[in-house]
């Protein structure tokens, strides 16, 4: 196993979030609006899309040198996975689900004549004989096996869920099989959810081993496994960013909130000088100096995958490093108001010392700031990646992004007739996902905000 | 009195289905009479008021048999019909004005923004209107204040503006929902004659929403009492205070501090526990590029007083004289200078490990039960959070039944240790306030209006809790408060506050039966007084 940096650092995110749900399991103030969540069926209907990309993103980020080395490479789990995906790599452009190549090329019968025609795809419907006739037909029948599969493996889930109940019950008490979990409009959307995105993922699954359901790019490779890769890239950028900025914004913020005088003034100086040096300016800087010194310390950096995750890295950093002033401003704004708060006052009076009361006042109730600007954020440093990826200075253009597919895609725009397929597949992935942050984001924010719930 | 103004028959409102705020009333109101519903905090009383308008929150319900204004059902009338009501018919005044105006609005296009709603009349003629209304509510200076924007106007100004207002409609009925809680005494008294003299002039009905009984007395025709969503009792005032039929409403009766308390008193002299000489709280006031001082707000100018072991003196003073922040820089909450010894120490000049060794000596209630308390912290964590900062030696079972000690103290269950504030009422939290201030064994209590955002019922007993503990642990109090009849209950001492200074201090008996001071002359005058015999 090869544990990457970015890896590292996700590994350690889910360690510190397992860690605050036990922290917090049981607090009065955190259960009511997590059960507000939970009761509202947009949230957990965008949770369990978010958990999905969560998911993937997570395959995707254990490492491991196969042990058929021959190219000295490091692939994912979700890599060992879709290998045939991953190998099966046209000549050029192919339309989805075609099975010829999207330009003409000059090819050679069998009698040994030359002909200038669209040839057969290598891989993408090569089970095939006659194409044109059976094609329509092969791909529904492919895709409906595919979605029977989804359905099943879906429906034997929950008769599980439903059972498991009841029979853990016994026998003697025979209550109407989980009534309560069904009746919940909430737990009702996320099985209708369930329904559709699994058999989605299984008709993708099932039709990617005969075709290329999104096509394929410019030298062949597949769309649709390049839009599922980038899926890691997005998720490392949004909550990575946001481990890296916390801290600074969280620190400053109450320091300068809670002391004011110098303190103040040093940390406001900071964060409105950062604020006017144009972040793309930064952001370009950085990645250069880390291609400066990758290149001199080659013998670190042999495979090409550990450079583009050291490049992804330092993307994170330098997100995080300009992007902190906005909660910063946030959290001193909320601090200057909650100092002047009574039972800080009153703390100060029992002769508490400032230091607790930073963390057992002030802290605990600026979180609910914090953790409504986590989650809207996470949407637009997604956004961001791929804007950034769009003008060269993001991520490494060997590594997956939607950012990278968008930028490749952008030239052939003009082309005729239009290759639209991966444009169009990094924007309905990112819509996806950005879509359900956002709405988790609104849920969230509508559950913590103590002045639209009046919980408090 | 045959067709009366306003008849609601039978009305109900519940919350979310299920929490029925008001029961089942029924009430009139006649032309030209003043009609006051008591009640304490939660009672409905202002959710009624607003519904007679329809502005009900969102999630409320209301189910009546009729609301007829002059015999019109409003609840058969659409929104838009009632658009004209609201203003036109029935003025309505608010609770605060310091939030019922808008700040970016000068008052007088604020009046005038009514006067257009309802009245079709040329510019000179909504000019001339506006001025009108403002020598209406007398406010000095009319003709130049029009132009004025809200946050130049004092608190009593603003609710002048506020009836102002409200009256621009030439409505037949003014509600006016508590007008005079968030204001001084002296100004309550003022705006209660107006309220009355403009009654007279115009002939409306008024409908009053007070819990304060004391001013229900002076001003109201008749009198209804509401108790969680339900009146239960109804009469003319005389009858209604001579002689109360409810269990409730003399429930009520009985818990009004009364200022005839004061005698009460011993006058025998302690030796001092604290003692404040010179004392000055000055704020500066910085103009220029250079920050220069020019100035100083003096909220704190030159206070003496001295308090005695296990006795009380109270501060009385109005809003901004001062009292508060004279009681947050003795503990050293806000900068003060000036000489400040207690138990033999001297306060004045201790800075970091040495003044916090010293705060075990003075404590501190607050005014806000609400806000006085961190909403994250469990009830037990709050009270012991003293004992783990000053005396860290203590172990945790220790403190453990520390705490279980003092919420016994302050009569509340054991398990309230293991409990958030926010599941206890305004008054259990205030006996919180008061364990957590115990905790540390403080020799002085400075109590920073404990009562003012209470219900009277629950002031009583807040208290009487005071005075018990006052006896079983010979705990001073510096008891900061704007109301005299509190004071009369629960002081030994008082001193009179007046911008900054103290103008007149000595036993209670003295100072509330003979005030020498003019200004505490007035203060007395002002109070509103129960009239038990019409």
């Amino acid at each position: 196993m090869v544990v990457l940096w970015t890896d590292a650092l996700i590994y350690l995110l889910i360690v510190v979030m397992l860690a605050l749900g036990l922290y917090l399991r049981g607090k009065e103030h955190i259960k009511r609006p997590l059960q507000q969540i939970g009761s509202s069926k947009i949230g957990m209907i965008s949770l369990v899309v978010l958990l999905f990309f969560v998911l993937i993103g997570l395959l995707d980020s254990v490492h491991f040198k196969p042990a058929d080395d021959k190219k000295n490479e490091i692939i994912s789990l979700l890599d060992d996975w879709a290998t045939p995906l991953r190998e099966h790599g046209e000549k050029t452009y192919s339309a989805p689900f075609a099975t010829m190549l999207y330009s003409k090329e000059m090819m050679m019968l069998a009698d040994g004549s030359m002909q200038w025609d669209y040839p057969r795809l290598e891989f993408g419907g090569s089970h095939l004989d006659d194409p044109e006739t059976q094609r329509i037909r092969d791909i529904l029948q492919k895709g409906f096996y595919g979605l029977a599969q989804g359905v099943g493996l879906t429906g034997l889930f929950m008769t599980l869920y439903l059972c498991i109940p009841t029979l853990r019950r016994g026998n003697t008490v025979r209550v109407a099989p989980a009534a309560g979990a069904v009746v919940n409009p909430s737990t009702k959307a996320v099985w209708l959810v369930l329904f559709i995105i699994v058999p989605l993922a299984t008709t993708l699954i099932h039709l990617s081993a005969y075709y290329h359901v999104f096509g394929t790019d410019k030298v062949g490779e597949d769309v649709f496994y390049q839009a599922v890769k980038s899926i890691r890239t997005g998720l490392v950028i949004g909550t990575l960013t946001t481990l890296i900025m916390l801290p600074m914004a969280i620190i400053f913020g109450i320091l300068a909130g809670f002391f004011r005088g110098w303190v103040d003034d040093v940390i406001q100086y900071v964060y409105t000088t950062l604020n006017s040096i144009p972040g793309v300016l930064l952001i370009a800087a950085s990645i250069l100096m880390v291609q400066v010194y990758m290149a001199n310390h080659e013998a670190a950096f042999t495979s090409v995958i550990v450079r583009a995750d050291m490049r992804l890295l330092f993307l994170c950093m330098i997100l995080g490093v300009t992007s902190w002033t906005g909660l910063c401003r946030l959290l001193r704004a909320e601090t200057l108001k909650l100092r002047e708060m009574e039972y800080v006052q009153a703390a100060s009076a029992l002769g508490v010392k400032q230091g607790a009361i930073l963390l057992r006042h002030i802290l605990p109730n600026v979180m609910h700031i914090v953790l409504i600007s986590v989650v809207l954020d996470f949407s637009s440093l997604v956004l961001a990646e791929a804007v950034l990826s769009y003008i060269n200075i993001g991520v490494d253009p060997t590594s997956y992004s939607w950012g990278n597919m968008i930028n490749g895609a952008r030239l052939e725009m003009a082309r005729e007739p239009i290759v639209w397929w991966s444009l169009t597949a990094a924007f309905v992935f990112m819509f996806a996902l950005v879509l359900a942050a956002n709405l988790f984001a609104d849920v969230v924010q509508d559950a913590f905000d103590p002045r639209r719930s009046g919980n408090e | 009195m045959n067709n009366p103004i306003l008849a609601v028959e039978r009305l109900s409102i519940t919350f979310n289905h299920r929490q029925t705020v008001v029961d089942d009333i029924s009430f009139e109101i006649h032309a030209g009479e003043t009609f006051a519903l008591v009640g304490e905090s939660g009672s409905g009383k202002s959710i009624t008021a607003l519904s007679v308008l329809r502005l009900l929150p969102n999630n409320a319900r209301l189910n009546a048999e009729a609301i007829n204004l002059h015999g019109d059902d409003l609840l058969k009338r659409s929104e838009f019909e009632l658009c004209k009501i609201r203003g036109r018919r029935i003025g309505f005044i608010f609770q605060d004005p310091m939030s019922s105006l808008n700040p970016v609005m000068t008052i007088g296009s604020q009046i005038e923004e009514v006067i257009k709603l309802h009245f079709d009349l040329p510019r000179d003629a909504i000019q001339q209107r506006v001025l009108e209304l403002l020598q209406q509510v007398e406010l000095p200076q009319a003709p130049q204040r029009i132009k004025d924007y809200p946050h130049q106007l004092s608190g009593g100004q603003r609710q002048r503006v506020m009836i102002a207002i409200a009256l621009a409609g030439k409505p037949d009925l003014l509600i006016a929902d508590e007008p005079t809680t968030s204001l001084d005494v002296t100004i309550q008294a003022q705006i209660l004659a107006l309220l009355k003299n403009i009654q007279q002039q115009t002939g409306m009905a008024l409908w009053l929403i007070s819990h304060d009984l004391a001013l229900v007395s002076s001003i109201a025709d008749r009198v209804a009492v509401m108790q969680q969503g339900k009146i239960v009792e109804t009469g003319a005032t005389a009858e209604f205070f001579n002689q109360p039929k409810h269990p409730y409403t003399r429930k009520l009766l009985n818990a009004l501090p009364s200022m005839q308390n004061c005698l009460a008193h011993s006058t025998e002299e302690k030796p001092p526990l604290l003692q404040v000489s010179d004392f000055y709280c000055h704020y500066p006031i910085r103009k220029g590029i250079f920050k220069r001082i020019v100035d100083y707000v003096r909220a704190v100018d030159g206070v003496s007083f001295d308090i005695q072991q296990g006795k009380t003196l109270a501060l009385v003073g109005e809003s901004g004289c001062g009292k508060t922040t004279l009681g947050k820089s003795l503990l050293n909450l806000i900068p003060g200078s000036g000489r400040v010894v207690i138990n033999g120490v001297e306060l004045n000049g201790l800075t970091g490990e040495a003044l916090r060794r010293q705060r075990a000596n003075i404590q501190i209630v607050f005014q806000d039960p609400f806000s006085s308390m961190n909403p994250r912290m469990l009830v037990g964590d709050i009270i012991a959070e003293g004992i783990r900062a000053l005396h860290p030696e203590v172990s945790a079972e220790q403190r453990k039944a520390r705490v279980r000690q003092l919420l016994q103290q302050v009569d509340l269950p054991e398990d309230s240790a293991l409990r958030y504030p926010h599941e206890f009422s305004g008054g259990q939290r205030q006996r919180i306030c008061i364990a957590r201030a115990l905790a540390v064994d403080p020799k002085l209590i400075v109590c920073d209006e404990p009562t003012s955002a209470l219900d009277v019922s629950v002031q009583a007993q807040i208290i009487q809790l005071l005075k018990t503990l006052q006896k079983e642990k010979g705990v001073s109090y510096l008891f900061i408060t704007h109301d005299l009849a509190v004071v009369a209950e629960i002081a030994d001492d008082v001193a009179v506050m007046y911008q900054g200074k103290i103008i007149e201090q000595g036993g209670v008996a003295e100072v509330l039966t003979q005030p020498k001071h003019a200004y505490t002359k007035k203060l007395l005058a002002a109070v509103p007084v129960l009239k038990m015999d019409h």
